[in-house]
């Protein structure tokens, strides 16, 4: 018999996926800007002339545009631009740790109880529902309060009570691929439970994980904002966007770019995350092609 | 062709000329149809028939203008009286569409909103065109309630789409089409979701309301049975041109173009002789079934009353390796339940399913698994049936690598058997998306035969497939078997298929065995009337003669 002809492979950087992605600007506007920002974070440090930690006391409250104090200095005199690329990181890997960590817990319940269904998956949504009907801030208050506040421990804390939403959606997911026909063939050839869910079902279902991580990724660095400026957060001296705001909150009127620069730089890295989020959502979902 | 054709006649309900429609760039093909002229006369049926990619939708959504909006009109002209449909503006169209070219859908469930009761659309449609009174209209709507053949019709009034069956959907879909008594009347595939004793009546409605009222009608399908039963001329379209036209007669019996006579040739007909064998008959049966039976629950004890369904009753049959035993029925006779049963994609309520001895029936799944690789299944819709996340090599040898087998081995099996069922080996890599429906079938069935297994069970296997590619994939399971010697049990709903590829023929109708049998006495002396009436709905038998 004759070999039927195979279509050519199209490349995934020129796939449709992409190609809506690219067009949602705010999405590529996130994206550029999430980048900036994580360069900054990462290299900035080095190449700016003044430590985070170095007090100078004769330069307190420098307004920015200060001499080499770009983004001026704070009441102890400290560099602002240092501490803010020097807290970013900590903000920044606190949101994506705490995004990994609840994502894996989301997933893992999500796709266990669509699933399995029955008592099982029953059961497994119950618990999502006990810990929805909690209100995420007090709790999160709670521990952050009871337990040691280190950025480990933070991340923790927002990633135990964040991982619902995710564990909802992967559920919903699983419950409609399981009946699909290729996980019937899947059973047909007596591959195990473990396979079916996570090497057959899940690579079908990253699609709206990896929306919902990013969505998750904006909602814990907010999450480590808000915790941090109450002051049950990341403890000073180790600088985050939150525990920044929380100094700046006295001098509000003396020196109010203490405030505004963090408060800024958080909102751009918040709605950055949820614009790409947005741009996911869309570049994922085939039916918005039109065709 | 010049502007003015001697053969378009002042008879034309619809005239396209040099018919150009353009893809969006990077697909397939520039063109989703190009420099297609054809004529719709007054009180005919036209039939444009072609495989799926081939433009005859297009076409038909073009004439509506209801094209998506990647899609454009490049050239030509399509004239309806003095209108030409490619340049009126939205509000001409709009007020033609109903009043002047009507058209049903293949599928009446989505075509119909699930909100409306079947009176309100049919009003709806009058109504927005500015029908007469409140009155006027709701007789209206009975009256072609009743001429589209439903029963009792104040009733069916009030009741909602999905109380009703799929002839009866479509019954009424093609009530809404009549509202405003439409000079031409688009039919894009309308039968093709139909059972074949519901098509029969269906395209007996067609013929009849076309008839009475002496409408045009352009219908489209892929199956030249059908346009045996219905055409007047025939319009034959191959990616995108047309490659023949001509009376209905003319075509079927005496096609010039190859491509014609290979859609023609492809078109399954009922066998006269059964299948010879080289085997010696009466080896041991690779499978008995004995009483095996299956119900469905729905509702629950606390509330309101429990509805049981009994997809199988008391089915009983063997099999011997070798030999392909045929379940037809129409959609909820519990074939399909039937075959899930027997690869215990689902348990089974009652019976005994014996396979090389054994009584699988009430196996457990983790005792059952050792013996999952000898009875393995074939799907209907290969879409959905390869996981799009993997790729081929991997949906070959997962399951025999789960079961054992050194990776290696597995791939290199799986590399031989893709050059087996007729594709070559550099697919190992590729994604089940890069391939066409009837290239997927066949990777269904490699995965199949990963496991040399002793049983295949194929569910509506070729149902999905255009015709030629249905010949195709026939043939390749026909070879399969004949090297192999695996036994086979084919279910579909197409009694031609059946008759090509089956030793024996059950026919199941609501869950029982009515008629068991060799080919020869199911299609030429049916003993039940089930079987019967079924023979007798099969179209285009015509053309076999």
């Amino acid at each position: 018999m004759s070999a039927l002809a195979i279509p050519v492979h199209t490349p995934w950087w020129r796939s449709r996926g992409v190609r809506r992605f690219a067009r949602h600007r705010l999405a590529i506007i996130g994206l550029v800007m999430i980048t900036l920002l994580t360069f900054a974070c990462i290299v900035g440090p080095y190449l700016l002339p003044y430590d985070s930690l170095y007090i100078d006391l004769r330069a307190r409250f420098a307004p920015p545009l200060t001499g080499y104090h770009f983004l001026g200095t704070d009441p102890l005199g400290r560099d602002v631009a240092a501490r803010l690329l020097e807290a970013g990181r900590i903000s920044l890997l606190v949101g994506f740790f705490a995004m990994l960590l609840s994502t894996m817990i989301g997933t893992l319940i999500g796709v266990v109880a669509g699933y399995y269904r029955g008592a099982v998956g029953a059961g497994l949504m119950r618990v999502v529902d006990a810990f929805l009907s909690f209100p995420s801030i007090f709790l999160l208050l709670a521990l952050a309060a009871l337990l040691q506040p280190t950025p480990i421990m933070i991340t923790i804390i927002i990633a135990l009570t964040s991982w619902m939403e995710v564990a909802r959606i992967v559920e919903a997911e699983v419950r409609s691929l399981r009946e699909r026909d290729f996980v019937q063939a899947s059973r047909m050839m007596g591959l195990s439970s473990a396979h079916i869910m996570f090497r057959e079902i899940l690579p079908n279902a990253i699609g709206p994980i990896i929306v919902a991580a990013t969505l998750t990724v904006a909602r814990a660095i907010l999450l480590e904002a808000y915790v941090s400026f109450l002051g049950y957060g990341i403890q000073p001296p180790l600088p985050s966007w939150g525990n920044m705001l929380n100094g700046a909150q006295q001098y509000l009127s003396t020196a109010p770019w203490l405030a505004i620069i963090p408060g800024i730089t958080i909102t751009i890295a918040v709605t950055s995350f949820n614009f790409i989020g947005d741009g996911l959502r869309d570049a994922l979902d085939v039916r918005s092609d039109h065709m | 062709m010049a502007n003015h054709d001697p053969i378009a006649a002042p008879v034309s309900a619809l005239t396209v000329r040099n018919l150009t429609i353009d893809l969006p760039k990077g697909m397939e093909r520039k063109h989703a149809v190009s420099d297609i002229s054809f004529d719709l006369k007054t009180g005919q049926i036209l039939c444009i028939i072609g495989e799926s990619g081939s433009g005859k939708s297009v076409t038909a959504n073009a004439v509506m203008g209801l094209l998506p909006s990647a899609i454009s009109i490049s050239g030509g002209s399509i004239r309806c009286g003095d209108v030409d449909l490619t340049d009126a503006s939205p509000e001409v169209l709009r007020d033609l569409r109903g009043r002047v070219v009507s058209m049903i859908f293949q599928d009446p469930l989505s075509a119909l909103n699930p909100l409306m009761t079947v009176g309100d659309q049919i009003d709806e449609v009058m109504f927005a065109h500015g029908e007469g009174t409140r009155e006027d209209r709701r007789a209206r709507s009975l009256a072609l309630l009743t001429e589209v053949g439903l029963p009792d019709p104040e009733l069916m009034y009030h009741q909602y789409p999905f109380r009703l069956s799929g002839g009866q959907r479509q019954r009424v879909m093609i009530a809404m089409a009549l509202a405003l008594e439409p000079a031409i009347l688009i039919a894009d595939e309308p039968t093709t979701a139909l059972d074949v004793t519901t098509q029969a009546q269906i395209l007996d409605l067609i013929r009849d309301i076309q008839r009475r009222k002496g409408m045009s009608v352009m219908f489209i399908t892929h199956d030249f049975g059908v346009v045996a039963e219905i055409a007047d001329s025939v319009i034959v379209m191959e990616q995108g041109v047309i490659v023949e036209q001509g009376s209905a007669e003319q075509v079927l019996r005496n096609a010039q173009h190859p491509y014609t006579k290979r859609l023609i040739a492809a078109v399954p007909h009922l066998s006269d002789n059964d299948r010879t064998h080289d085997e010696v008959a009466g080896s041991a049966p690779v499978i008995e079934v004995d009483d095996l039976r299956k119900e469905y629950r729905s509702g629950s004890i606390f509330f309101g009353k429990e509805r049981v369904v009994k997809a199988v009753q008391g089915a009983s049959f063997a099999l011997q390796p070798g030999r392909t035993l045929g379940i037809v029925g129409e959609s909820g006779s519990g074939k399909s339940s039937l075959g899930r049963l027997l690869v215990k994609l689902m348990d089974s309520d009652g019976g005994r399913i014996l396979f090389d001895g054994q009584d699988i029936a009430p196996m457990k799944e983790a005792q059952f698994r050792s013996i999952r690789p000898k009875i393995q299944m074939i799907f209907q819709d290969p879409f959905a049936s390869l996981n799009p996340r993997s790729t081929i090599g991997r949906i070959l040898t997962a399951g025999p690598v789960a079961h054992g087998m050194a990776p290696a081995k597995a791939s290199q099996q799986a590399r031989a058997l893709l050059e087996h069922v007729g594709l070559d080996g550099g697919a190992f890599d590729r994604y089940p998306h890069e391939f066409s429906g009837g290239q997927r079938q066949r990777i269904g069935i490699a995965r199949a035969l990963m496991f040399k297994p002793k049983l295949l069970v194929a569910d509506e296997a070729v149902s999905a497939l255009d015709v030629s590619i249905q010949a195709q994939i026939l043939e390749l399971l026909n070879d399969i078997q004949r090297e192999t010697g695996v036994a086979m049990i084919f279910i579909t709903h197409d009694l031609r298929v059946a008759s090509q590829i089956c030793d024996e023929i059950l026919v199941m109708q609501r869950g029982v065995i009515v008629e068991h049998g060799p080919p020869s006495q199911i299609f030429r002396n049916p003993q039940s009337d089930y079987t019967r009436e079924l023979v007798a709905a099969i179209p285009g038998e015509r053309i076999a003669a």
